[in-house]
């Protein structure tokens, strides 16, 4: 096992790519650690898959290198890398019984009959197919079948990293709960690199240590769920991110005070004079609605959801969601909102700004 | 619900039943009678009962037709399975090269049974033919029309140039349907080409191969213009077929009644087996599913 490390990378489908846009990877530098596991989190058609095809040689890159370790492995076939993948529709072979899968890819590289049988019998152990050994795979439910293959990739113990591309697509939803924490666990006890593809945010924020989240063909952010949701780095990474997603405000900023329509809020950073277009970005858990303090809105409609309560608002034309718990009593003369000092962020073209530290005091408070 | 009784849904479907009646039912029929009865002309008959089917049972030249007509659907299928294949593993996975190829493969199968057999036969000839005469120059001795291997081989080329293009084109349609991930797949597992296409392409092309054989039995067991058209059946009775057999006794000997039964045999082969094949088809199909 070795770190992957993308160097420069990019990919058009293109034969000449010219601007920026022709590129479905923009140019990207990541290593991903041996061992950790990671997940490729954006929208359909943001470059995932596509980031995920060049790492496992399905692709190669129009530009840029991958290295295995310090071995350059652009140019190496899939079956050199020695990378796992699971599709998102499972890949089985039919007309083989469950073992005879498992074995498949030890007898294509030609391994000893003993070993074979001991591997099979180990990997079917730990994905819980050991009774079904003997049993033909198409017959199989898609569950089992997905996790065939999963277990196809991790037959091969000198395997590198294992790949995920939306692999709990065609899962009944009551069995991918239980898949993923299978899957972590066995992160946890083997400690293969893995990295799982997915638009889905709840399924990348429990599997994965860290996430890579892309936009358009761009890695926007790497950071563990806790960064993503507390500190997004992007505009993109507050909406994809959380439900409902991070509200933005347009204001203007001189120092640590951002105006609004005449209104002052006291900011916990002083982000100097920023140019271009200027967002407040405040999660709807961090915003709180009062009678008297803040600034004033027009509620326009409560959804109970069970265990939260949110409320969408209207502050200066722009509509904000506010989160609040279930046991929050909303009154009809609640019409002023506040915002939590340290968990509000300002975003100049669409890049959040690192604000210096201050002494603040008295601020924070709106 | 309360369902209404409407008659005139029998005049929907009264036009399919005159038909139905006329072009099948009718002439089948007729031919069920005569099979019983033995005429002397004059719109004669005579009731003789299952005396032509036993007799026809009993006679060498309907075993030695069925004979030669299994072999020639063996051979066949053996050339054409395989080869059809072959032809569409090779073929262009798309663009502009695919489409041209798909429209030359379907060429063959535009062209009606007489003109394949008059162009092999024109073909094939030892004095103007361009194969045969170039055979023949090459010092090999090819005569369809004499030498019953070379009638053979020029029916069975025949056979191949018009229909292996339409095992191809089925075969084509379900490697086309496997999608991208199986090779992928194949590929991460370190799979020989050879195993990909015995465990991926061949399962998946499974259901268009029974299709094809079942299509290329049924047409071949039936096998008629070609070979008449090259030498009317023989040299001698080499290339007389079941179906040739059958024209010679109903119009050439003009043996209504026995050709009659033999055409009802002849049918109920083709039926028999062609059930036989479906449903081994079929319960394999479940038995695989139900595992």
């Amino acid at each position: 096992m070795a770190s992957i490390a993308l160097e420069n990378l990019a990919h058009s489908y293109l034969p000449n790519p010219g601007g920026d846009n022709d590129f479905a990877l923009k140019q990207v530098n990541h290593v991903w650690e041996d061992g950790r596991a990671y997940a490729l989190l954006g929208p359909s058609g943001c470059g995932k898959t596509t980031l995920l095809n060049i790492i496992s040689g399905l692709l190669t890159p129009t530009s840029g290198r991958i290295l295995f370790g310090d071995k350059d492995v652009t140019a190496s076939s899939t079956a050199e890398r020695n990378i796992a993948q699971v599709f998102q529709f499972p890949v089985v072979y039919d007309t083989m019984t469950v073992g005879q899968n498992l074995a498949f890819p030890l007898r294509n590289r030609g391994m000893e009959a003993d070993y074979v049988t001991e591997r099979v019998q180990r990997i079917a152990q730990m994905i819980g197919l050991e009774a079904d050994l003997q049993k033909k795979a198409r017959g199989l439910t898609s569950d089992l079948k997905q996790k065939i293959s999963l277990g196809r990739g991790m037959v091969r113990d000198d395997v590198n990293a294992i790949l995920f591309d939306e692999p709990l697509t065609v899962i009944d939803p009551h069995l991918k709960w239980e898949l993923r924490t299978q899957l972590k666990s066995l992160h946890q006890e083997f400690g293969h690199t893995m990295i799982y593809v997915t638009h889905d945010q709840t399924e990348a924020l429990t599997f994965a240590e860290k996430v890579v989240v892309m936009h358009e063909g761009r890695v926007v952010q790497i950071g563990t769920p806790k960064e993503l949701f507390e500190t997004p780095a992007h505009v993109f990474v507050g909406y994809f991110i959380g439900s409902p997603g991070m509200n933005f405000i347009p204001v203007s900023v001189t120092g640590n005070k951002a105006h609004i329509n005449g209104n002052t809020i006291h900011l916990h950073h002083d982000y100097g004079n920023p140019q271009g277009n200027i967002l407040l970005g405040i999660r709807p858990e961090f915003v709180r609605l009062s009678k008297s303090d803040g600034l004033p809105v027009q509620i326009n409609r409560i959804q109970d959801v069970g265990r939260h309560k949110f409320i969408n608002a209207t502050l200066f034309d722009t509509e904000i969601n506010i989160s609040a718990d279930e046991g929050f009593e909303i009154e009809s003369d609640m019409v002023k909102i506040t915002f939590d000092p340290a968990n509000m962020g300002i975003f100049c073209n669409d890049w959040r700004l690192n604000g210096k530290a201050i002494d603040h005091g008295n601020g924070g408070t709106v | 619900m309360e369902k209404t009784v409407n008659q005139r849904a029998w005049l929907l479907v009264l036009p399919v039943l005159v038909l139905v009646a006329f072009s099948s039912i009718i002439p089948m029929m007729t031919v069920v009678n005569y099979s019983f009865q033995d005429s002397f002309g004059e719109n004669i008959f005579f009731w003789v009962g299952l005396e032509w089917y036993q007799e026809l049972l009993r006679s060498e030249r309907l075993w030695d037709a069925l004979g030669r007509q299994l072999l020639f659907s063996f051979i066949i299928l053996m050339i054409e399975i395989p080869l059809g294949i072959l032809v569409a593993l090779s073929m262009p996975k798309k663009g502009i090269s695919a489409s041209i190829c798909l429209v030359l493969m379907s060429l063959p199968l535009l062209i009606p049974y007489n003109v394949v057999g008059t162009i092999w036969q024109v073909f094939g000839r030892a004095d103007i033919g361009l194969l045969g005469r170039i055979l023949s120059d090459l010092g090999i001795s090819y005569n369809y029309s004499q030498n019953a291997f070379d009638a053979w081989v020029t029916v069975i080329i025949m056979d191949v140039w018009h229909w292996t293009s339409l095992v191809a084109l089925l075969a084509y349609a379900g490697l086309r349907s496997i999608p991208k991930p199986y090779y992928q797949a194949a590929m991460i597992d370190q799979a020989s080409r050879w195993s990909v296409f015995r465990y991926i392409e061949l399962p998946k092309m499974r259901g268009v191969l029974m299709i094809a054989i079942l299509l290329r039995f049924m047409d071949s067991f039936m096998i008629y213009t070609e070979p008449f058209v090259l030498t009317g059946g023989g040299p001698g009775n080499a290339t007389t077929f079941l179906s040739i057999d059958l024209v010679k006794m109903a119009l050439g000997q003009f043996d209504l009644g026995p050709a009659a039964a033999f055409s009802l045999m002849y049918f109920l082969v083709i039926l028999l087996i062609s059930y036989v094949f479906y449903t081994v088809m079929i319960t394999i199909d479940k038995d695989e599913a139900k595992q």
